[in-house]
């Protein structure tokens, strides 16, 4: 690591550092439908849309039926999806779109957008009108990252609140995310996106005729409003098949920095939101602490073996770590957007994963298999790390012989049921499809471009996105078949729902009982001590669960690379 | 059950006039009267046709123009409807045999520290618009010999079009390809 990268990591974390208390406030404000400075103008607007929705947000619901109104909202959003992507080429502004979405895709873009998982098997350029791009996929990443933190805070209420079953209404929940959180965030970065080179337009791709008279196809589209809600919803789906790499997405070193901050502010802010709403800040701010250091942890590791280069023999060795990366962002700015997407519950990138030396491909793998914690999604990122503090609790409790316990409730049978629940999800999910796809001839045929323990990697990387609801890709597999197509929709549904549910049911038990008095023998949670206590659950349940899978494939391509570099290019 | 398909299907009316109406209108508005050049795509004209955009890279094989990066974008490189990297892998032979060969072909004169690596490596979007100022001063003899210009005068050139780190902190130093040839175009014109 050279000294220039230690500071740009430094200060990007420490302007993030220095948003989490504003806006983790204002987060609690607006949640606890306390005045907000935008209330004159919002509140109009909110009362409108209640009306016309007939919803009421004093209504408060049980666990069930904020879960069920949550599944309910996303099942709705994948068929109105599904229905326009199906139908796209009769609307207009569909001039530059080659060909009808087959129905297998058209099924896994909608459940991948609705869930913010946004993998993306097709290429936006040549599959997506206009009209798709706005009303379906930005739609989507408006309503399903406000879904994820309606659902982020009915979670924490749960949490915070003594012998209620209620947690909230999931439709004023909802609608506050939009209004006050996501729309207005939108605006101001997608203008400041549009001034730094981010297009906004609505015309037909241009033709130019170059220099040297070669004609080049120019793509247009409202990509300066998609962009800024791409990343503010942590749903990450690119504009284009490049995404944030493509120089319309993102054209200089600054709107990377910019794009990073969106993702990452608001999944950081809610742990003081947690902190603030529970009453108990210190407990916030360790858990901030714990995704801080599994950040940097990520970003040294990343960086180290990017620098380093790919493990390939003379003159190819040193210049190997620039393919898939774009001048502008060289190398760290490129280990900066990778630890950040890949934490962050986004799949937006700003080099090509596929391309990113094995170990270095490695540590963003890692940070979706444990469960995106380090910040994490929308909402979803400080239920991940609650529920893996759960489980911390009850092995900590079982240590010192005491009954577990967290913010003075009980961690009892059906509690620890839900949470071990979460926990088995995420390997049940991950790894046995891959384990179907290496020993199908579908699941073998996406591997056109590399084989060997790379393409095990790839294959383990697609169902590890797919889970975590991340949506990254390494795109030499070719995912748009029918057997992946249908495979990585199973398993998105799996993560989004398989953490959210079981979160929710959580939050009900807690909210029920009645808190209990801290005594003497109560395990502290708010300590530096407890800190580094779930910092090794994360690392242990993580390790025992996939370093086998990953042995097989990055740590053996590293290993490996020396003596066959040869013959790992295709599968046979 | 019922009443959260309703709502759902309600609220999402209500959510698509605000988020996918009002917002890109509003958005889209701002960009059209405040920032017409870059909403538009950066465009550049000459003599009322569009010759490129300055965040798009194009190909570029004359020996009096600067060469951008190796392209994976479509099947001829820099294909505005293709974006992508060549997605080969760390260790895969393609890579290293692409990479080598790029190294022995290599037209331009090889800078002390070794052979940019941006000049045999594709990019991730395939349009990648720069290149490093190292790659800029590898091809600077080659240009000067095929436009009659001093040496001096192309170097201070690439010198006028690097653009600096952010800050000083972020992103890399780097030279906008179009641009630079562009201003070569300016000084010395095409021989028609």
């Amino acid at each position: 690591m050279n000294w220039l990268d230690i500071v740009r990591f430094a200060v990007f974390l420490g302007v993030l550092t220095i948003l989490v208390k504003p806006v983790g406030s204002y987060l609690a404000r607006v949640f606890g439908r306390e005045r907000t400075w935008l209330d004159p103008i919002l509140l109009p607007v909110e009362r409108a849309v209640h009306r016309i929705a007939g919803s009421d947000p004093e209504d408060e619901m049980e666990w069930g039926r904020y879960a069920t109104a949550f599944v309910v909202f996303t099942a709705a959003g994948t068929l109105l999806l599904y229905g326009l992507l199906r139908v796209q080429r009769l609307l207009p502004w569909s001039g530059h779109v080659t060909g009808a979405m087959a129905p297998d895709l058209a099924m896994n873009t909608a459940i991948s957008f609705a869930t913010t998982t946004t993998w993306q098997a097709y290429a936006g350029e040549t599959s997506m009108s206009y009209v798709s791009q706005l009303a379906g996929l930005m739609l989507q990443n408006f309503l399903a990252g406000a879904a994820g933190l309606a659902v982020g805070i009915a979670f924490i209420r749960g949490l915070a609140r003594e012998q209620s079953t209620k947690l909230g209404n999931f439709w004023g929940d909802l609608i506050r995310s939009i209004l006050w959180v996501l729309l207005p965030a939108a605006l101001v970065v997608s203008v400041i996106l549009l001034a730094c080179g981010v297009p906004m337009n609505f015309s037909k791709y241009v033709t130019a005729r170059g220099l040297e008279g070669g004609a080049q196809t120019i793509p247009g589209g409202p990509i300066a409003a998609f962009e800024s809600i791409k990343n503010l919803g942590t749903n990450g789906g690119g504009f284009f098949n490049a995404n944030g790499a493509h120089p319309f997405e993102s054209p200089t070193p600054f709107t990377n920095l910019l794009h990073m901050l969106a993702i990452a502010v608001i999944p950081a802010a809610l742990t003081y939101t947690f902190g603030s709403l529970t009453g108990r800040r210190k407990q916030g701010w360790v858990l901030y602490a714990v995704m801080f250091a599994l950040f940097v942890a990520g970003l040294i590791a990343c960086d180290v073996f990017e620098r380093r280069g790919p493990p390939l023999p003379g003159a190819a060795h040193a210049a190997a770590a620039m393919e898939g990366k774009e001048v502008r962002f060289g190398i760290a700015d490129s280990v900066l957007t990778a630890v950040t997407t890949s934490n962050g519950a986004t799949g937006s990138y700003a080099a090509m994963v596929d391309s990113m030396t094995p170990l270095g491909g490695a540590v963003v793998l890692i940070n979706m298999l444990l469960g995106e914690i380090a910040f994490g999604g929308l909402g979803t990122g400080v239920i991940s790390l609650v529920m893996t503090l759960l489980l911390a609790v009850f092995i900590g409790g079982l240590m010192v012989g005491r009954t577990p316990e967290f913010l003075g409730q009980h961690v009892g049978p059906r509690e620890t049921k839900l949470i071990v629940l979460y926990t088995i999800a995420g390997p049940a999910a991950v790894l046995i499809p891959t384990a179907i796809a290496v020993v199908t001839r579908a699941g073998l045929a996406g591997l056109t471009m590399n084989g060997g323990a790379h393409g095990l990697t790839e294959i383990l990387f697609a169902f590890a996105s797919s889970f975590a609801n991340n949506g990254q890709n390494m795109a030499g597999l070719n995912a748009n078949t029918p057997f992946y197509n249908v495979a990585t929709a199973v398993v998105m549904m799996a993560g989004r729902f398989g953490l959210l549910i079981p979160a929710l049911a959580l939050a009900g038990r807690f909210g029920r009982q009645k808190s209990r008095p801290h005594t003497a023998g109560t395990l502290e949670t708010d300590t530096p001590l407890f800190a580094m206590l779930l910092l090794g659950v994360v690392m242990l349940t993580g390790a025992l669960t996939y370093l086998p899978a990953l042995c097989l494939g990055p740590v053996h391509e590293q290993l490996s690379a020396g003596i066959h570099a040869h013959d790992n290019d295709r599968p046979r | 059950m019922l009443e959260h398909i309703k709502i759902s299907l309600r609220i999402t009316v209500a959510l698509l006039v605000i988020t996918c109406g009002f917002y890109p209108a509003l958005v889209w508005a701002i960009g059209q009267v405040a920032f017409r050049h870059q909403a538009n795509g950066s465009l550049i004209e000459q003599n009322g046709k569009v010759v490129g955009s300055e965040l798009i890279g194009q190909n570029f094989a004359g020996n009096r123009y600067f060469h951008p990066r190796p392209s994976a974008a479509g099947n001829d490189g820099y294909d505005g409807t293709a974006s992508g990297g060549s997605n080969l892998g760390p260790t895969s032979k393609k890579l290293l045999d692409t990479i080598n060969g790029l190294v022995t072909k290599y037209p331009d004169t090889k800078p002390a520290g070794g052979i940019p690596a941006d000049a045999v490596t594709a990019s991730a979007s395939g349009l990648d618009p720069h290149i490093s100022p190292e790659n800029a001063m590898s091809q600077s003899a080659r240009v000067a010999n095929a436009t009659g210009l001093p040496l001096a005068q192309i170097e201070s050139m690439i010198h006028a079009r690097t653009e600096g780190r952010f800050l000083g902190i972020y992103g890399e130093p780097r030279v906008n390809v179009l641009l630079l040839n562009l201003d070569i175009d300016g000084i010395a014109p095409k021989k028609k």
